[in-house]
């Protein structure tokens, strides 16, 4: 039985830092401390206010740490918890934790990354793994390849399933004016790509670029009196069920099973109540497990469900609405940007690509290969 | 208490280099335990035995890696009969030749060097 209240805590402030190909010589803690300052700004507060500060990176083994030093804080709360691109999701449920516990009362949770300037190999060095590493797996491709192939082994999935994700993923990011790639994709253009780890193209896989950003959190009472609409935190959850592929106890059923259930169960919602979801889509194939998964349709369904365009826009449920890590940025680890996402689209800030109905979302995000799954239900004024 | 004079991993790699498929099985939970570990996750029982593996199996998942350089390969995960999974590769047949569901053989493959040896798969039979 959780103790956290649904809408304790809010969102008030998320920004970007510079994103897809940084200045040479650009830290990752110049990234994060841009992106801080940045969302701060957006939320009317300053740098003296913040006394919390959560954050993860795979280029400063102790970014919280590093962090306390470039923003002269050494009284902050800190929480560097890593658990893969899903680090964020699981910062704003240990941030609204904090928050009501009295441990700090301005929260930033913040990422930064030159995977593209530094290199993947640099940026983010696998751990040799005596049961996996000399079999060769290009990882984390070759994970959620085996994950896609057991699906349409099951299911029927099929390659153009896969695909139109991608698709859908590329006319959002043409909406989007800050997304990396927005060159015309079509099915053809996804199947005929380089293959990376069958049946897996380098389309079906996330952009490797730079990037940061960060988000500002209070308490629901503070957020009153901030300069923007607070993004309440209507409910959050998480699940790890392995770190390795070899040991996924169902390649076809994810942790988000679980993390969603408990995010929806805080929450009060369900599944029909939810506008907007922003999920965490590393490959093509995380896009179809998700819906499934947190219950927007049947297990084995995720591939009929995208198809005929309904998760692109125009659809009839939109789904990574910033172009995604597949066209957006995928700077190594992706979970902050979906709550960026999902923060600017509950505003109605979003231009082009603003969806219609924008008072709930789900933010779901995915670390390592499908393993910690963490789950956030975000809601609008109109929601408490 | 006296430090563990081998781990698992070695005690796994000394039986591979034997020519064995080896394992651990946990009394206290009644499973078999893969990758080697010092303790049963199920229960934290010290009370690990390591048994042989028959090396017969069945192709769970597969996939083939295209490298930058040189030629496509296979990675599998393969479900031993003695109810554990792990990741191999299935030698001797074309890599997108290996489908989900068929049944496999275990054989040693000599990496050479100080390496250990890895057990990889071939197709029952073939």
């Amino acid at each position: 039985m959780s103790i956290i209240q649904r809408g304790s805590a809010a969102i008030v402030g998320a920004a970007e830092s510079d994103i897809g190909t940084v200045a040479a010589d650009m830290s990752v803690l110049d990234l994060m401390a841009q992106g801080i300052v940045r969302a701060l700004s957006d939320a009317g507060l300053s740098l003296a206010d913040v006394d919390g500060i959560f954050c993860a990176t795979t280029q400063a083994r102790t970014s919280a740490m590093s962090m306390a030093e470039y923003l002269r804080k050494p009284d902050a709360y800190v929480d560097s918890t890593i658990v893969g691109g899903s680090s964020f999701e699981v910062h704003v449920a240990h941030a609204q934790a904090a928050i009501e516990a009295g441990l700090c009362s301005v929260a930033v949770i913040a990422y930064g990354s030159t995977q593209r300037s530094a290199g993947r190999k640099n940026a983010s060095p696998r751990e040799f793994n005596p049961y996996e590493t000399p079999f060769r797996p290009f990882l984390p491709a070759t994970a959620y390849a085996m994950a896609a192939n057991r699906h349409m082994h099951e299911f029927g999935t099929t390659r153009e399933n896969l695909a139109e994700v991608a698709v859908a993923a590329r006319k959002w990011a043409q909406l989007n004016p800050l997304a990396f790639d927005r060159r015309p994709l079509d099915i053809a253009g996804v199947l005929n790509a380089k293959m990376v780890s069958y049946p897996l193209t380098v389309r079906d896989c996330c952009l490797v670029t730079d990037g940061g950003g960060a988000i500002v959190m209070v308490s629901a009472a503070r957020a009153k009196n901030l300069q923007k609409p607070p993004v309440y935190v209507l409910g959050c959850g998480s699940a790890i069920t392995h770190a390795t592929i070899s040991n996924m106890p169902d390649l076809t059923h994810t942790g988000a099973i679980a993390s969603g259930a408990c995010a929806y169960k805080a929450a009060g919602l369900a599944p029909e109540d939810i506008d907007m979801a922003q999920l965490y889509d590393a490959f093509s194939i995380n896009t179809i497990l998700f819906l499934e998964d947190l219950g927007f349709c049947q297990k084995g369904e995720g591939g009929a469900f995208v198809s005929a365009g309904r998760i692109a826009p125009g659809g009839a449920f939109p789904v990574n609405t910033n172009g995604g890590g597949l066209s957006y940025c995928h700077p190594g680890m992706y979970g902050l940007f979906l709550l960026i996402e999902a923060v600017g689209q509950i505003r109605g800030e979003c231009g082009n690509r603003q969806v219609t109905k924008h008072d709930t979302a789900i933010v779901h995000g995915n670390g390592g290969v499908l393993s910690a799954q963490s789950t956030v239900i975000l809601g609008g004024e109109g929601t408490i | 208490m006296e430090n563990a004079k081998q781990s698992p991993l070695g005690i796994y790699n000394a039986y591979l280099r034997e020519g064995k498929l080896a394992y651990q099985f946990s009394p206290t939970s009644g499973k078999a335990v893969f990758y080697p570990r010092v303790i049963c996750p199920d229960t934290g029982s010290e009370n690990l035995e390591w048994r042989f593996s028959k090396g017969q199996g069945t192709v769970h998942a597969t996939t083939v890696v295209h490298p930058q350089q040189g030629d496509p390969f296979n990675v599998a995960l393969i479900d031993l009969t003695e109810g554990y999974r792990m990741m191999s590769r299935v030698e001797g047949i074309d890599p997108m030749a290996v489908k989900i569901g068929m049944r496999v053989t275990f054989r040693v493959y000599e990496q050479g060097g100080d390496e250990p040896p890895l057990p990889v798969f071939t197709p029952m039979g073939g």
